[in-house]
């Protein structure tokens, strides 16, 4: 544990103002940083003799929307069914297109990178909050590490996180000419086209998708006695 | 004279060598590729936003859809970060059975990809043999979980039962029976492990077989001695994990660095090659089969003077027992909120990996404080492998893009997600 308090008190001293903040959870050190200071920190983590975070494992983006929001509240007793009781409520991009949640949230997107030294044998997450109410943009990090390549490319895709200064921001998972970010919490899961043959054009057509929705286990969250027993 | 320009040519996604649907925009230069476009995504399913709309325990059958030739390591990450967000530990005999599928999956990836590998290169032979003993392996998957493929064997806490005490045995039929039906049925007499402890003593003798075949062999030399070559500082830029990095010369095992299961206390070694090439990398997977047999006859040992429980008794995560779910009012209620919403992960974030055959496969997981995901993102070492695709095969052979798509140990599942 001290060597922990150790990194994370020589992370604070190397990148400074940089770091919004620097925590340790479960044995894993998250530092969160300011986009402007994405790429600089980036080297720098990359570089310093202390550091020698060599290889980039791993990077992802994550949308905010709608976190901690349970799509059925039971604190009192319900008299309806299980997953009856959640019909006409929404929870973000689980329902129709209208019934979304809108996007408020300051700060929407992440992007989160896992970073590996080969050398000290230590991981370290690194992300940086993007405000949801513009483009969500960052610079790019594949001049520090080349396989930020590909996974920028999908978390474009995936989140239409934008990546300043990357040379082939192009889609990489979805379909070509594919519309939306698909990931999105606002992007329902059931999507918003789907494709079928058809007889009289004697081709495949895209069409407004005509399943409904449907939730089969709401999500919820709960702080009963159950789970609050083992925190002591 | 005539313009000599460029000729761009499409490889897949509907070709036997493309070990899926990967798509490549050639440009050739003659029979040199001067650029290579991997245009991969044609077997996404969303996976990972399919998971956000389920409690935990149903994406655990996802995660074998992924890397469809190494099931269990894929669940292996999964389930360990969701242990590591609820802050449960399995038992030790969990963690040995783990281990051993571990290694009995990483055999059966490494033989598929021996047999295809081989087949993309003209040596038919090796593809009939390898399967041969995919076949047996698949088996011990299917007494264990019920499944040859698709395992969902990994729970949170555990496993999902104890290793069986017998293996099912070959019935007579048309093609079996006589001779051949005992012969099939010879190690199946005893229990699982009877049969595995069987297998592991005959499979170096396997091993050698396939050695024979190509090791020295003067045209497999020739496919493979030079080609794709990447510098170990480059295999790192590149996010190279598993064999691929290991080939480059650098031991970087996460099963020795950062142990997991009961990793640190088996005893094996890292192979590592010198020259970073297909013929290095071949040398570092068929070095890993030995070693894995090696880890698995360990195991065996362990498993067969340690008896214990295979999951935590914790019924807030794991289901009782039926017996005791029929007699007791607790184990009921305990049984229909785990099987109605599932059990909730306190909020955090985590992200834990393991060496998978193809390398490190990582599960990081965003969790809210509900019964289900946040969002789940799957680091699998293909994607990164691919994408590397146009630097390996700038300036080489057409012939030489099937030879790195093999030492690649391309899956689609795991990389389109």
């Amino acid at each position: 544990m001290t060597e922990q308090t150790d990194i994370i008190q020589s992370l604070t001293t190397l990148l400074g103002e940089d770091a919004l903040s620097i925590e340790s959870h479960q044995g894993e050190i998250t530092a969160t940083v300011e986009p402007s200071a994405w790429h600089r920190v980036a080297k720098t983590l990359r570089d310093d003799s202390g550091c020698q975070y060599e290889q980039m494992v791993d990077l992802c983006g994550v949308d905010y929307l709608g976190y901690g929001q349970d799509e059925w509240e039971d604190d009192e007793a319900t008299f309806e069914g299980y997953s009856r009781a959640v019909e006409g409520s929404s929870g973000p991009g689980r329902f129709d297109w209208s019934e979304r949640v809108e996007a408020g949230t300051e700060e929407r997107f992440a992007v989160v990178i896992h970073l590996l030294s080969v050398t000290y044998n230590r991981r370290l997450r690194v992300r940086t909050l993007l405000k949801g109410d513009q483009l969500p943009v960052v610079a790019t990090l594949i001049d520090v590490w080349a396989a930020a390549d590909w996974y920028e490319r999908e978390a474009f895709d995936l989140y239409g996180i934008l990546f300043n200064g990357h040379p082939d921001l192009r889609r990489i998972l979805t379909d070509y000419g594919f519309v939306g970010h698909p990931f999105r919490k606002d992007f329902p899961l059931i999507g918003n086209v789907e494709v079928i043959y058809d007889e009289e054009k004697q081709r495949v057509v895209y069409q407004p998708v005509t399943i409904e929705p449907r939730v089969l286990v709401p999500k919820v969250v709960r702080n009963d006695s159950r789970y609050l027993a083992d925190e002591e | 004279m005539a313009e000599i320009r460029n000729y761009t040519m499409n490889f897949g996604p509907q070709h036997p060598a493309a070990h899926g649907v990967l798509r490549l925009v050639l440009e050739m230069d003659g029979e040199v590729v001067r650029h290579a476009d991997p245009h991969i995504g044609l077997l996404h399913r969303g996976t990972e936003k399919l998971a956000e709309s389920k409690p935990y325990n149903q994406s655990i059958a996802y995660m074998d859809r992924l890397d469809y030739v190494s099931m269990m390591c894929n669940e292996h990450a999964y389930v360990r970060s969701i242990e590591q967000l609820l802050g449960v530990e399995a038992p030790i005999r969990a963690q040995y059975i783990r281990t051993m599928f571990d290694e009995i999956t990483r055999i059966l990836n490494h033989l598929m990809w021996l047999g295809t590998h081989a087949l993309d290169l003209g040596a038919m032979t090796l593809f009939l043999y390898a399967f041969r003993e995919r076949e047996q392996l698949m088996d011990c998957y299917e007494a264990v979980s019920g499944a040859r493929l698709h395992a969902t064997y990994y729970r949170p806490g555990g496993v999902y039962r104890d290793l069986p005490d017998t293996m099912p045995q070959f019935r007579e039929s048309k093609w079996t029976k006589g001779k051949g039906l005992k012969q099939a049925n010879e190690w199946r007499s005893g229990s699982l492990l009877d049969f595995i402890e069987a297998f592991a003593q005959d499979f170096p003798t396997r091993v050698a077989e396939y050695e024979t075949l190509l090791t020295d062999n003067r045209i497999w030399k020739q496919r493979t001695v030079g080609i794709g070559e990447v510098s170990p500082e480059r295999a790192l830029q590149l996010g190279f994990t598993g064999p691929m990095l290991r080939g480059s010369g650098l031991a970087w095992d996460l099963r020795k660095k950062q142990p997991y299961a009961a990793y640190a206390d088996l005893d094996f070694d890292i192979p590592v090659g010198t020259n970073g090439d297909c013929y290095d990398r071949y040398l570092v997977r068929m070095e890993e089969l030995t070693q894995s047999n090696r880890i698995i006859q360990q195991c065996v040992t362990w498993l067969r003077s340690n008896p214990g429980p295979v999951t935590v008794d914790n019924h807030k995560v794991v289901p009782p027992s039926r017996q005791s779910m029929k007699e007791g009012m607790e184990n009921l209620i305990h049984h229909f909120k785990l099987f109605t919403e599932g059990y909730i992960v306190p909020e955090g974030e985590a992200y834990a990996a393991v060496e998978a055959p193809k390398g490190e496969f990582g599960a990081y997981i965003v969790s809210d404080g509900s019964n289900k995901p946040f969002r789940l993102h799957l680091r699998a070492p293909g994607f990164a492998h691919l994408s590397a695709m146009n630097e390996m095969v700038k300036g080489h052979m057409l012939a030489d893009v099937v030879a790195v798509i093999g030492t690649q140990d391309i899956v689609f599942g795991e990389i389109d997600r």
